[in-house]
């Protein structure tokens, strides 16, 4: 298992956190919450080792169109980079909703 | 009466918690200990393994048929529905706090929807404690309200938690379930593909299956896979109230029933079916 942690600027304050997923084989947990300041910060536990650069690309075209000030906490099984972002904006839609 | 496969809202598609969301009247339930309370198991990540911010257990309060009652769901897709220490804590307190309210005079039943291959082996003897003391309050529930067991597939209920069915007020199942004590690949791997073909599905439904289970009277309802059907369920069995007699009370009832057959013989699964009936619950 490893630990990623990544950082964005934020420009708005969100208002209602979010939890969806299941740390399911091929499949992740996202937990968005509101945070206070113009930061968002990324914590990740994946269960794939050596995976940090496209992690990083996930969350920087992901930050790339969002803004909300959230501390985002990913608990990885193994998701593909594109179920990573079909959560990630699975979660922004809830907690928008 | 089936429901039209594009009507209905399938039970087994959703996750443990719009599971145990859907048996609640509308408007009425709440999660207690939710993802964000973090109570995640301390040993997963310790082994190199992801943990879930609930430890795979949805705890949920709110009315059924319009009576007070709690449903803990596990989910199936992490770590198979296995009960660790954290999650065999959450069910444990579940049904403590439903078992004080009965004391109190305020009549609540607990619903258990039970996804799970028993105890969660990185935590080894903590799950197994943990099945012990589920069991335990379930015991202790059972005097006061009945205590509701929902096995909907496709994971299954195996190991220690089948002991929790099986202390269960009344068992809810699917024919794609499967519910047994030791699951068909430990069988085979344990005893031999001669004692149980774990590959060979036709022969484990006809023995673990919910269809078997239903008609040898180890389950009280058979259901499809329809979450309306469920619903509907699990809220007769709590307007129902307690059995006349708890099925695991029934010691000498099993006794003679297991005494009866000749273990000399291979049973079949239909023979046993019209031996054990008759003498249900």
């Amino acid at each position: 298992m490893e630990r990623i942690e990544l950082d964005y600027p934020a420009r708005r304050q969100v208002f209602r956190r979010a939890h969806v997923g299941v740390v399911g084989s091929g499949d992740l947990e996202v937990l968005l919450e509101p945070v206070p300041g113009n930061r968002s910060r990324v914590l990740i536990r994946t269960s794939v080792d050596g995976f940090r650069d496209t992690w990083k690309a996930v969350l920087d075209r992901f930050f790339a169109r969002y803004d909300g000030a959230v501390r985002i906490e990913i608990n990885d099984a193994g998701a593909t980079p594109g179920s990573v972002l079909l959560r990630l904006e699975q979660a922004v839609e809830v907690s928008e909703s | 009466m089936s429901a039209s496969a594009l009507t209905r809202q399938s039970f087994i598609e959703l996750s443990a918690r719009e599971r145990a969301a859907t048996l609640f009247d509308p408007g009425t339930a709440r999660e207690l200990a939710g993802p964000f309370d973090r109570l995640e198991s301390p040993w997963l990540a310790l082994q190199g393994v992801t943990p879930q911010a609930d430890d795979g257990c949805v705890v949920m309060k709110g009315r059924i048929s319009a009576r007070p009652a709690v449903v803990v769901a596990l989910e199936g897709a992490f770590q198979g529905g296995s009960i660790g220490e954290v999650s065999g804590a959450k069910m444990t307190a579940a049904l403590d706090l439903a078992c004080a309210d009965n004391e109190r005079g305020v009549s609540t039943a607990a619903v258990l929807l039970l996804e799970t291959g028993g105890v969660r082996l990185q935590e080894a003897n903590l799950g197994l404690a943990a099945v012990a003391e589920v069991m335990a309050s379930i015991l202790a529930l059972r005097k006061h309200a009945p205590v509701i067991s929902v096995i909907a597939g496709t994971v299954g209920c195996f190991g220690g938690m089948s002991l929790a069915a099986g202390l269960s007020s009344y068992v809810v199942m699917t024919r794609e379930a499967r519910l047994g004590m030791n699951g068909p690949e430990v069988i085979e791997q344990e005893s031999g593909i001669d004692e149980f073909d774990a590959c060979d599905r036709a022969l484990v439904w006809a023995i673990n299956g919910g269809e078997q289970r239903y008609a040898t009277g180890l389950v009280d309802a058979l259901v499809e896979d329809d979450a309306q059907q469920f619903a509907d369920a699990v809220g007769r069995f709590v307007v129902k109230g307690l059995p006349a007699h708890h099925r695991s009370s029934q010691v000498a009832l099993y006794r003679d029933r297991i005494r009866a057959l000749d273990p000399s013989q291979q049973w079949d699964p239909k023979i046993l079916r019209a031996t054990w009936k008759g003498g249900q619950v």
